[in-house]
């Protein structure tokens, strides 16, 4: 077993490092480093469909091939498996490599239903398969279409399985098995015929499956999307804002989805300290509640035991009188203010600023206890 | 914790657990209550490190585990001192790092004494080799050990106690102030740390900076232009007793559905309407804001600007992705108003500016600005300059206290509310993966019923056949205090006589009418983990009161 101790890093400086020639420009990565951390790490732009930095290197796809020239011999090497060694010299878009490439993704959609259908490119953006065909301008009907794999008729509200695109990468099992440890999903058949499946071929809510999305996620293609979310958007005009989900004290980074100002829908953000894990709550439940019709709108009173409606002048107007009415008549202490773990840290700040020279009292508080 | 080294947060980073010789996991239930954590520690083990599960559930966590302890409630610190004996009668402890850097220890050693592995055998309830071999385990893995504890361990009224024997267990394996050790609170909700790291405590200005000690006030009324009040403040739990009592007159509650989350229920109720005023800021009207003079309309994560922290003491952005709802104004524009009209003066217009102040007045956070936020993602306190990194893992040299690490000797205490012939079985409360606290989150998103269609108390197998109960059965759970229906899930993640149930579903079950009123007389954190209870059946048994979709997976 190969033992991984992970410590994030503190600096963006690395310790130990070896240069290799990428393109004709220097590069500098870890002593550890496969190739392609090291182009990705350098910015240089090189296709990959089977690889997900958290399972690690597959090596199945074979779209990140490069040319790697050692001891004066060039030699075609899978860039996300081979380890970088010093001085190495690498061409990333040599014309045999590109040529190489376009073949590859013709072969793996010749697999897959039309592009101009494909769920992901459609609402959310264009996937990496078929962002990877344009820019090698691989064509879809260059080899004859293989059957279509059966779609998965699953009802959950949760994960759409159209396997129609699915390119058998593996990245979801990968995801689900090795990293979730979840085992919800299984490869089934072999070779061509192989697919995606569930034990016993059941539907997701009848198997292990916690929905945490990791899956739809990690896919490089239309084959897993979030239900939610599909059909409610276009990939020209969906919009994304970097935040934190809002339950739990991990903290995991989130993209929030939105269009002509409406919530839509969240996604990971995979630059992270979470490194693209999300709950179920977090991919599923962390938007909804924005936008749901119970969300109070305008200030209330209460008259008489009913709330009425009320300007936000005059609701604040009434805190201010009645709360320095209470205190001139029973001490500052005879009021407390309580805050709030769900808020933003600056609120909370002001919260205890305005309870100690406010108010004139230390009876400040926040749910941390509950 | 805070007491015995210095601060009362995760010692580590999150990642660094996957990194781990061994994980001591005690009192919480990771996979479903911080999900994304239990990935580290399921990797850990994947890398070949030892995962020790201590808790009187066999929850999912269990399925990774290498050892599983299934203790009786609330009996952590016997278990705890006899993993301390165990350590120093064999020798087992780290003597350079107890003598560099602690204090103590012999008023420890001495304490433990009593507690061998077969004392804590009896009240633990698990056997007297269990408890060495943990021990000799944990103590293996010296340098390299980390512990994570969630409520489990706080929320009994001896939490405190609870914390400072797993603190000494920490200091004993010299696992403070190490990559992947350390000595772990998981955190609860997204900004918890945050709402702490502000101030917003009757004892801490921002920063943890204490009230009471000497240049504190002096260093903040400079800044605010005000004098400050020098009687520490009073907690929630104190403030209601003083509602009932009439000495504490108004509230003003912030995002917080007090009357739901908190123990006994009808006692919180109670306390609030014996008020004369109240003012609630929230999304959406709470049980709390129905009892409310005032009910402010507040922005959501998603319309407001700002930072939360983690678990880990990382400082993250939070940005608007949508305009706030109808008239809502976020937390940060509505307490500025109110400041305004209280005549407060101050050059504040965004939470930027907030934030700088706070890091103005704050060491912890000096370095941190919304510009490194923006360029790096966040950082992790301390973090006293703007060229300073953060601090991955806190105590690297000495501990942050400045001081040595004291041992703390504490004793076992019971739970506050014994079982009886009346109330025969013990309440536990927690959290359920795909439902939330109170509800008004997880309550509102589609397709969450399927999941978890309603609130169930787990019962044992054999509890329920003494009982006479059936899968998905309606059943009466009363305590003292209240009351509440229920249906019964049957299953042995639960030990015998003990109930579980989360607080996510208030519209039909408020599980909190049931807990109790006690809490550890330190911190103030409730008892939420014990009460005495008992089950009634509903008689007769009718068909359609049988929620859907919960029968026995058929």
């Amino acid at each position: 077993m190969e033992r991984v101790n992970y410590i994030p890093q503190m600096t963006t400086e690395l310790k130990n490092k070896l240069n290799i020639s990428v393109n004709g420009i220097e590069v500098s990565c870890g002593t550890e480093s496969r190739i392609l951390d090291a182009l990705q790490r350098a910015g240089f732009d090189v296709p990959t469909l089977c690889y997900d930095e958290r399972s690690g290197p597959q090596g199945t796809c074979r779209l990140c091939l490069v040319d790697v020239e050692i001891d004066g011999q060039t030699q075609q090497v899978a860039s996300c498996t081979a380890f970088a060694a010093d001085g190495m010299k690498v061409e990333t878009h040599s014309d045999s490599i590109t040529e190489y490439r376009k073949t590859i993704l013709e072969l793996l959609l010749s697999e897959t239903s039309s592009p101009a259908n494909c769920p992901r490119c459609l609402y959310l953006k264009k996937c990496d398969l078929h962002y990877a065909a344009e820019e090698y301008g691989a064509k879809w009907d260059a080899f004859e279409s293989l059957v279509p794999r059966e779609k998965a008729s699953d009802d959950n509200p949760f994960i759409q399985r159209d396997y129609d695109y699915c390119i058998s990468c593996f990245r979801c099992t990968n995801i689900c098995n090795d990293w979730e440890q979840v085992g919800a999903i299984t490869v089934e058949g072999r070779g061509q015929e192989s697919s995606i499946s569930t034990f016993f071929n059941n539907n997701l809510l009848e198997s292990p499956c916690t929905f945490c999305g990791q899956c739809i996620n990690t896919c490089p293609t239309g084959a897993l999307t979030d239900r939610k979310i599909i059909g409610t958007t276009s990939a020209a005009n969906v919009e994304r804002t970097k935040s934190v989900c809002p339950y739990c004290g991990v903290g995991c980074g989130i993209h929030l989805l939105t269009e002509d100002g409406q919530i839509r829908g969240t996604e990971p953000d995979f630059g992270a300290p979470s490194r693209g894990s999300l709950c179920v709550k977090g991919q599923f439940a962390s938007w909804e509640f924005v936008k749901s019709e119970e969300r109070l709108k305008y200030p209330l009173l209460k008259e008489d035991g009913v709330f009425k409606r009320a300007s936000w002048d005059d609701a604040l107007n009434l805190i201010t009188s009645r709360f320095t009415a209470i205190r001139d008549e029973s001490g500052p202490d005879s009021l407390v203010l309580w805050s709030s773990a769900r808020s933003v840290t600056e609120a909370n700040y002001l919260m205890q600023k305005f309870a100690r020279i406010g108010i004139g009292t230390n009876n400040i508080d926040n749910c941390s206890r509950t | 914790m805070a007491v015995m080294v210095g601060k009362g947060a995760m010692t580590n980073s999150i990642e660094e657990l996957a990194g781990a010789d061994l994980l001591l996991v005690v009192g919480s239930n990771t996979t479903e209550a911080h999900p994304v954590i239990s990935l580290r520690m399921k990797r850990a083990v994947k890398n070949g490190a030892k995962l020790i599960v201590i808790d009187p559930r066999t929850i999912e966590l269990t399925n990774w585990a290498t050892r599983h302890l299934k203790i009786n409630i609330g009996t952590d610190i016997p278990l705890f001192n006899a993993f301390a004996n165990v350590m120093i009668r064999e020798g087992l402890y780290d003597r350079e790092y107890v003598e560099n850097r602690t204090e103590g220890f012999d008023e420890l050693a001495r304490h433990v004494e009593l507690y061998t592995p077969e004392y804590a055998s009896e009240i633990c309830g698990i056997s007297a080799e269990e408890i060495i071999a943990t021990a000799r385990e944990y103590a293996a893995a010296s340098g390299k050990a980390a512990i994570c504890y969630t409520l489990g361990i706080t929320e009994h009224s001896c939490g405190s106690h609870n914390v400072q024997s797993i603190a000494n267990l920490g200091m004993l394996g010299g696992n403070f102030g190490k990559p992947n050790a350390g000595v772990n609170p998981l955190r609860g909700q997204n900004n918890v740390q945050g709402a702490s790291d502000s101030g917003a405590l009757p004892t801490d200005l921002p920063g943890y900076q204490k009230i009471e000690r000497p240049g504190v006030r002096e260093k903040f009324e400079k800044v605010w232009g005000a004098e400050l009040p020098k009687r520490r403040g009073i907690t929630k739990i104190t403030a209601m007793d003083q509602m009932l009592r009439g000495r504490v007159r108004g509230v003003y509650i912030m995002g917080e559905n007090t009357v739901i989350s908190d123990p006994n229920t009808n006692h919180a109720q109670a306390a609030l309407e014996a008020t004369d005023f109240i003012v609630v800021q929230d999304l959406f009207m709470t049980d709390t804001a129905k009892l409310a003079d005032v009910v402010l309309p507040a922005a959501s994560f998603a319309e407001s600007d700002g930072t939360f922290a983690n678990s880990e003491r990382r400082v993250q952005r939070v940005r608007p992705a949508i305009e706030p709802v109808g008239e809502a104004r976020t937390d940060v524009d509505i307490l500025l108003d109110v400041m305004g009209r209280f005549g407060i003066a101050q050059n504040l217009q965004t939470a930027s500016d907030v934030w700088d102040e706070m890091r103005q007045l704050s060491p912890l956070f000096s370095g941190i600005t919304y510009e490194r936020l923006d360029a790096e993602g966040g950082i992790q306190w301390p973090c006293p300059t703007e060229d300073h990194p953060g601090t991955p893992y806190l105590h690297k040299d000495e501990m942050d206290s400045g001081m040595p690490g004291y041992f703390a000797p504490v004793d076992h205490i019971p739970p506050a509310e014994p079982t009886d012939s009346e109330y025969p079985l013990t309440l536990t409360t927690g959290r359920r993966r795909s439902t939330y606290h109170t509800g008004t989150q997880t309550g509102r998103a589609s397709g969450f019923d399927l999941l978890v269609p309603s609130e169930l108390a787990e019962i044992n197998e054999f509890d329920a056949e003494q009982m006479d109960l059936v899968d998905g059965q309606i059943v009466t759970i009363s305590s003292r205090r209240g009351s509440v229906e229920v249906p019964v899930k049957i299953t042995n993640r639960s030990p015998h006589g003990t109930v579980f149930m989360s607080f996510a579903f208030p519209e039909l079950t408020q599980t909190n009418r049931l807990t109790s009123d006690a809490y550890d007389f330190i911190t103030e954190t409730p008892e939420f983990k014990a009460c005495a209870v008992r089950i009634d059946r509903i008689a007769p048994l009718q068909s359609d009161t049988i929620i859907a979709g919960d029968q026995d997976q058929s």
